[in-house]
C-alpha cells in the first residue's frame, strides 16, 4: 500500500476560496455557468472562460470519475522524495473536466486507464484539504 | 501580410559547454550573442530587435539593459522551451513592417550547476490545482501524456526508444553532447523508470548553456556572407487545458504546422531535414504526427526501423543529438532546434550525418507541459542567398 502523501497547503484567493472551503467539509463544489451550462475547471471564482460572463455558481460534484490517464512516479520532488512510488493521474469526473490529483489506497502496480474512482480529502490543516481519489466499487458497471 | 522570405538568418551560435557553473546567466547571454554575431559578421551595436524569453529577470528589458543594446523593437514571449521558434517569426514579422532590421535572439540558463532564473510559477493561476499532487518538474505531464497515447493507439515503449536510439547514433558524432555513446532500445528499457511510462534514456539531458540566432532583413542580409538561408514560413499555438477537458494526445502543432506549411507554400515531400523538440521520446512521437508526417496514433510504427536516422532514414532529425543527447539548455530546447537546421542548410551539420543537398528544413519547438498547457511553433526554412 501506499505511504501517506504529503498534505501540502494551497494558496487561497478570490478565485478559489469557495472551493477549498467546501474541500474541508468533505465536498468538492465545482462552478456552472448559469448562461452556457458549461462547467468550469479550474476554478475561477465565477468567471467562464467558455463565454466571458462572470456570474458561475457552485454546486456539488458526485466525487466520482474514471482514470483518463496515469504515472507512477519513481523519482519525487521535494516533500514528495521520500514517498515514491505514488501515483499521480488525470481523473475524469462524471461531470466532465478532466482534473489532475493522486490516486491512493491502491497498490500503484493495480491502476489502470479507465478505473473508477471515488474523491477522499486529506485534511491540510490550513482551511482545505486535497481532493485525491481511491477505487470506488460501483454496483452495476 | 506574409514573412515569407522577408527574413533571412544571418548567424547562430550554441554554447559549446553543457557545464558552466563560472559564468552567471546574464554573462552566458553575452557569451551566445557575441557568437552569433560574429557568426553573421555584426556586432551588438548592429543590433536594433532584440528578443528572449522571460526566465532572466524583466526578460527582454533587463538583458537589454545588460547587453547595452539600444533597440527598436524587444519581444519576451515567454512559452518555454518553444519560445525562441516563436520569436524567430516575431523577429520576421518585425521586419517586414519596418520595425528593425538586425534581431538578436538568444536564450542561457544553468539547471546543472544551479543560478539560474525561471518564470514565476508560484502564481501561475492553475498552479494550485496541479503544483500539490508531487509533480516531478516536467517528466510528470509528458508521462501522463505518454501512457494516455498507449492506451488509444497501441504505442509501445519499445517505439519510444526508437527516437533516443536515433538521436544517440547521430550525438555520437558530435563532441560537445552530453551523451555521445550510441545506445539500443534494450538499453534504453533498461533505464531506470522515472515516471512510468517513461525511462531516464527517454528523457532530455539537463544541461547549462545557451545559443542565440540572428534574423536579419534582405537588404542586411546582401552584405553579409552566411545570410543564406531565409524564413520560409511560420505558424504558432497555444494549446491550453481547454476548462478541464484536457486531450493529451494531440500537441498544438496540429494548428501550428499546417500553419506554417500553408505560408511556406510547400508539402512534406519537400522537407529534406526536420528538428523536432524532444524533451522526451513521446514529444517527437506526438509531434510528427501532429504535423502531418504521419497519420494520429501512427507516430509509434513511424519511427521504427531508423526512419530519423541520418543519413538514410525517410525523415533525418535531430543530428546534433538533440536534446536527448547533445544539449537542453535551460531546460529548453527551442533554440538547438533552429541552429542544427541551419547548420543542415548551410552544409556544416558533422560530415556523418549532413543530409545531402539539404535545402528545406522544418524546425518545430514545444514547450510549457504536452498537450496540457503549451506553446507550438513550426517554423520552415530554405537555404537561399538573398
Ligand atoms: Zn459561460
Amino acid at each position: 500500500m501506499s505511504t501517506e502523501l504529503p498534505r501540502l497547503a494551497p494558496r487561497i484567493d478570490p478565485d478559489t476560496a469557495a472551493f477549498w472551503e467546501g474541500t474541508t467539509r468533505g465536498v468538492l463544489l465545482l462552478e456552472r455557468c448559469p448562461d452556457c451550462q458549461t462547467v468550469i475547471w479550474y476554478p475561477r471564482g465565477g468567471f467562464c472562460p467558455a463565454c466571458g460572463k462572470f456570474s458561475a455558481v457552485t454546486f456539488e460534484a458526485a466525487g466520482t470519475g474514471t482514470v483518463y490517464s496515469f504515472t507512477v512516479v519513481h523519482r519525487g520532488l521535494g516533500e514528495y522524495a521520500g514517498v515514491t512510488p505514488f501515483v499521480i493521474a488525470y481523473v475524469e469526473l462524471d461531470e466532465g473536466p478532466r482534473v489532475m490529483t493522486n490516486i491512493v489506497d491502491v497498490d500503484p502496480s493495480e491502476v489502470h486507464v479507465g478505473m473508477p474512482v471515488r474523491a477522499v480529502f486529506h485534511d491540510t490543516g490550513e482551511g482545505s484539504a486535497l481532493y485525491r481519489f481511491a477505487p470506488a466499487q460501483r454496483t452495476g458497471a | 501580410m506574409t514573412i515569407k522570405r522577408k527574413a533571412f538568418i544571418a548567424g547562430i551560435y550554441e554554447h559549446p559547454r553543457r557545464e558552466i557553473p563560472d559564468r552567471s546567466v546574464a554573462q552566458i547571454h553575452a557569451e551566445v550573442a557575441i557568437g552569433a554575431l560574429a557568426d553573421a559578421g555584426l556586432t551588438l551595436s548592429d543590433v536594433d530587435g532584440y528578443f528572449t524569453d522571460g526566465s532572466t529577470g524583466f526578460g527582454a528589458m533587463s538583458m537589454t539593459d545588460y547587453l547595452g543594446l539600444r533597440c527598436t523593437h524587444s519581444d519576451s514571449t515567454e512559452t518555454g522551451g518553444s519560445s525562441y521558434l516563436f520569436h524567430v517569426g516575431h523577429a520576421a514579422e518585425a521586419i517586414a513592417a519596418g520595425r528593425c532590421n538586425v534581431a538578436l535572439i538568444t536564450l542561457a540558463g544553468k539547471p546543472r550547476t544551479g543560478g539560474g532564473g525561471g518564470p514565476g510559477r508560484a502564481y501561475a493561476p492553475e498552479n494550485a490545482f496541479e503544483g500539490l499532487f508531487g509533480m516531478s518538474g516536467a517528466v510528470t505531464g509528458y508521462a501522463l501524456a505518454a501512457q494516455r497515447h498507449m492506451y488509444e493507439y497501441g504505442t509501445t515503449s519499445e517505439q519510444l526508444a526508437e527516437v533516443k536510439v536515433a538521436a544517440s547514433l547521430h550525438a555520437q558524432h558530435n563532441p560537445h553532447a552530453m551523451l555521445n555513446k550510441p545506445v539500443t532500445v534494450e538499453e534504453v528499457l533498461a533505464s531506470p523508470m522515472i515516471s512510468s511510462p517513461l525511462h531516464r534514456f527517454d528523457c532530455c539531458v539537463v544541461t547549462d548553456g545557451g545559443g542565440a540566432v540572428v534574423v536579419v532583413s534582405p537588404e542586411v542580409a546582401r552584405d553579409l556572407p552566411r545570410a543564406n538561408v531565409t524564413v520560409l514560413g511560420q505558424g504558432e499555438a497555444i494549446k491550453h487545458s481547454d476548462n478541464g477537458r484536457i486531450d493529451l494526445t494531440y500537441t498544438g502543432g496540429v494548428v501550428s504546422g499546417p500553419r506554417a506549411f500553408e505560408e511556406a507554400g510547400v508539402t512534406h515531400s519537400d522537407i529534406d531535414y526536420v528538428s523536432i523538440y524532444d524533451s522526451f521520446t513521446i514529444t517527437v512521437v506526438e509531434t510528427l504526427e501532429d504535423l502531418g508526417f504521419c497519420e494520429k496514433g501512427q507516430g509509434g510504427r513511424f519511427v521504427m526501423d531508423g526512419t530519423l536516422v541520418s543519413p538514410g532514414g525517410k525523415l533525418p532529425f535531430n543530428t546534433d543529438g538533440g536534446g536527448l543527447c547533445n544539449n537542453h539548455p535551460s531546460n529548453r530546447g527551442g533554440i538547438t532546434k533552429i541552429i542544427e537546421a541551419v547548420r543542415q542548410l548551410r552544409g556544416e551539420a558533422h560530415p556523418a550525418v549532413q543530409v545531402p543537398d539539404c535545402e528545406i528544413a522544418l524546425a518545430h519547438g514545444t514547450g510549457g507541459s504536452l498537450a496540457t498547457r503549451m506553446g507550438s511553433s513550426t517554423l520552415i526554412m530554405a537555404r537561399e542567398a538573398a
